[in-house]
């Protein structure tokens, strides 16, 4: 069974926040427009996050793209009172959107604010409504619950899926042609992966000890993110040496 | 209607009799309040909590300030009524029935600002077909309901030997009223066998709802300390927040003690003495919670962690710092300034301690519920958190329709327990010399000379 992470090596993330972009329309995430975006309405299952340190003109800026940490020790998933958000047995933390009550409590449960609620019903500006992706995510029986880039009903909790729905795609094919799932076309398989003009970002298995992610994961500049609170994180980055 | 039971006891009926203009008055405010908060939560309802003024991250704010204000007033009326009966405390007749109606009619509003919180309500039913107990909040839908239930069915037992009162002893009714106090009274007869179970049943209920009472404030602090995010986790918010339940529980009753008497006239029942020792009480649960506070935020100041530093500043000396001192202010130094002196210890005095105490609390469970979430432990800037007019209106029509439904009651049923002040009239005298007797040594001889 596969144990499902990502690394993201900072050193060669430019912050272009392609992978945002990529996320938004790969995800079917809504666009909240400019005024509700300034008051904190605005989603992102993939944002890039900025800390400055300093004054002027002695600055340093860190960046850290961050999707769902997919944590082992999913503090989301303890809270959530009709287990509509889960741990799947591949270790991808989902979100069953046909049946979240919209409690909001995972939202704030989860330390690193990677869960979106869905204030008003989705829109999207034209002609963006007319290019929204028609993927679906993996049926229900497969992974227990519908999550993946369907549009999402107002009034629900979403959230990153690592693109399951690609995933899903990829380990069918696979199948199709009698073989197993290869690294390479694992690595760069999430849009925002795909997307990254840099190639900071690798998907894989971090139980194969193999794969390119397990292999990064080594590194002595691997750190993941709030590692005190024991939420064992399966987004491993490295730390800039430049 | 009239009343043709003992006269002594008629002035408990006459709310019940007569309704004047004033009362239809208040009702069509209530009512109005009402209709603006549901109509408020329709276009929530329509358009999505976009109409709030929540957001990322403040997942938040006055539903679940609402939510546990509410179930902390419910704690008045079971405590008072319990506990009060548990230790037989004779004073606390002439308004256990007050009290507990408390707790009846603000459990709702409490159990109803979560759902109205709910991005989807019309998923509520999932929280039982697919409830999951390792979630808090499934821990405060089952204590909750539970404490709903047992304190509706506390209330009724009380009710039974009064609603038999109004079936026998008020003429022309009319019909409905007839049918449902006929049906409510359960044919009760008032032999000394009833009034013996009744009493059984509710001295047991008393041990339970007074459990019950621990049980579901703690449960519902634990919303909060079960998390990891800062200023909430914390093992002192259980006890806190029961102490604060208990605290704005009796404040409440000291208002509607005193609206009641004023009202309906009913001086002769509820007195003075009644506020004195609801007073001690009250001043002592101040200085209850400004100990819990102190200790809070105290630990958190010595400690000096940096993620619960920036809350207790933000609470301090930042944006979240005057609803903190005006809290202080109003729980603590208003109240103790007000109760320690005997020559403002009057009912005025206790009632205006107790409007202080009630907005204090509301803002207690604000400072805890908000600051902590506009402070993320990731760089992603300060969250801001103002309610708009929906929440408002939501919040005032909550408020309304509980007054609403308390003002509905005292026009049905008696404010004050009748049968408990009869029991008092002919029972407690007897009991408390056989009590007294059964300790004090020279008592025995005295009683037979």
């Amino acid at each position: 069974m596969p144990r499902w992470g990502m690394v993201i090596d900072l050193d060669k993330c430019t912050a272009c926040q392609a992978c945002t972009v990529a996320c938004m329309a790969e995800n079917n995430v809504p666009s909240a427009g400019p005024e509700e975006a300034k008051v904190g309405r605005a989603i992102f299952w993939q944002e890039v996050i900025s800390q400055i340190e300093g004054e002027y003109p002695n600055l340093k800026a860190t960046f850290i793209p961050r999707p769902c940490m997919h944590c082992d020790n999913p503090p989301c998933v303890k809270v959530c009172p009709v287990r509509a958000t889960y741990k799947d047995e591949e270790g991808l933390v989902l979100q069953r959107y046909e049946r979240c009550v919209g409690c909001r409590y995972c939202a704030v449960a989860c330390p690193y604010g990677v869960r979106y609620f869905n204030w008003y019903e989705p829109q999207w500006p034209e002609p963006m409504s007319r290019y929204l992706n028609p993927d679906e995510g993996p049926p229900p029986e497969i992974r227990g619950g519908r999550s993946g880039p369907e549009v999402r009903p107002k009034g629900i909790v979403e959230k990153c899926t690592f693109c399951v729905h690609r995933l899903e795609r990829a380990k069918r094919k696979a199948e199709e042609e009698g073989r197993e799932l290869t690294d390479a076309e694992l690595v760069s398989l999430p849009a925002c992966n795909q997307t990254c003009p840099a190639s900071a970002r690798y998907f894989g298995d971090l139980d194969d000890p193999e794969s390119t992610v397990s292999r990064l994961a080594q590194s002595p500049r691997a750190f993941r993110l709030l590692e005190d609170l024991g939420t064992e994180p399966k987004v491993i980055y490295l730390k800039e040496v430049s | 209607m009239r009343y043709r039971g003992p006269g002594e006891d008629a002035p408990l009926f006459q709310p019940i009799m007569r309704t004047g203009l004033r009362f239809y008055l208040l009702l069509a405010i209530l009512t109005t309040v009402v209709a603006w908060g549901v109509s408020a939560y329709y276009r929530q309802l329509t358009q999505g909590l976009g109409v709030t003024g929540m957001n990322q991250p403040v997942f938040m704010g006055v539903y679940i300030v609402n939510f546990v204000f509410f179930i902390g007033l419910s704690h008045a009326g079971t405590l008072i009524s319990a506990i009060l009966r548990i230790v037989k405390a004779e004073w606390r007749r002439p308004f256990t029935r007050a009290a507990e109606a408390i707790t009846v009619f603000s459990l709702p509003f409490g159990a109803g600002s979560i759902i109205i919180d709910l991005g989807r309500p019309d998923r509520m039913l999932n929280l039982i077909q697919h409830g999951s107990f390792q979630s808090p909040i499934l821990w405060d839908v089952t204590s909750v309901s539970l404490y709903m239930l047992s304190s509706l069915f506390y209330f009724y037992f009380a009710l039974i030997p009064d609603i038999a009162m109004c079936r026998d002893q008020l003429e022309d009714v009319g019909s409905l009223r007839g049918w449902l106090y006929e049906k409510l009274a359960l044919g009760w007869t008032g032999s000394p066998e009833q009034h013996r179970r009744l009493n059984t049943v509710m001295n047991i209920m008393a041990v339970w709802l007074t459990m019950l009472v621990v049980t579901v404030h703690t449960v519902v602090s634990w919303i909060f300390g079960m998390t990891v995010v800062p200023g909430w986790h914390t093992a002192i918010i259980g006890p806190y927040f029961l102490a604060g339940a208990i605290f704005c529980g009796v404040a409440a009753l000291i208002i509607v003690a005193a609206i009641l008497r004023r009202a309906y006239h009913l001086e002769d029942y509820i007195k003075p003495v009644h506020f004195r020792a609801l007073s001690i009480f009250l001043l002592a649960l101040s200085l209850v919670w400004f100990y819990f506070t102190f200790a809070e935020f105290l630990t958190t100041y010595y400690g000096n962690e940096p993620a619960h530093m920036v809350i207790f500043n933000a609470k301090f000396w930042g944006e979240f710092a005057s609803s903190f001192w005006l809290m202080v202010l109003l729980c603590f130094v208003v109240p103790v300034v007000i109760l320690s002196n005997p020559f403002t210890r009057t009912i005025t005095g206790a009632v205006a301690a107790s409007v202080a105490i009630n907005v204090g609390m509301w803002l207690e469970r604000y400072t805890v519920v908000v600051p902590s979430l506009t402070r993320p432990r990731l760089p992603y800037g300060i969250g801001f958190y103002g309610p708009t007019w929906v929440e408002w209106a939501i919040t005032a029509g909550c408020f309304a329709f509980f007054a609403l439904l308390y003002a509905v009651f005292t026009k049905v049923f008696p404010a004050i327990a009748v049968w408990e002040v009869h029991e008092a009239r002919e029972r407690s005298i007897p009991e408390a010399i056989e009590r007294l007797e059964s300790y004090i040594p020279g008592m025995v001889s005295a009683s037979e000379g």
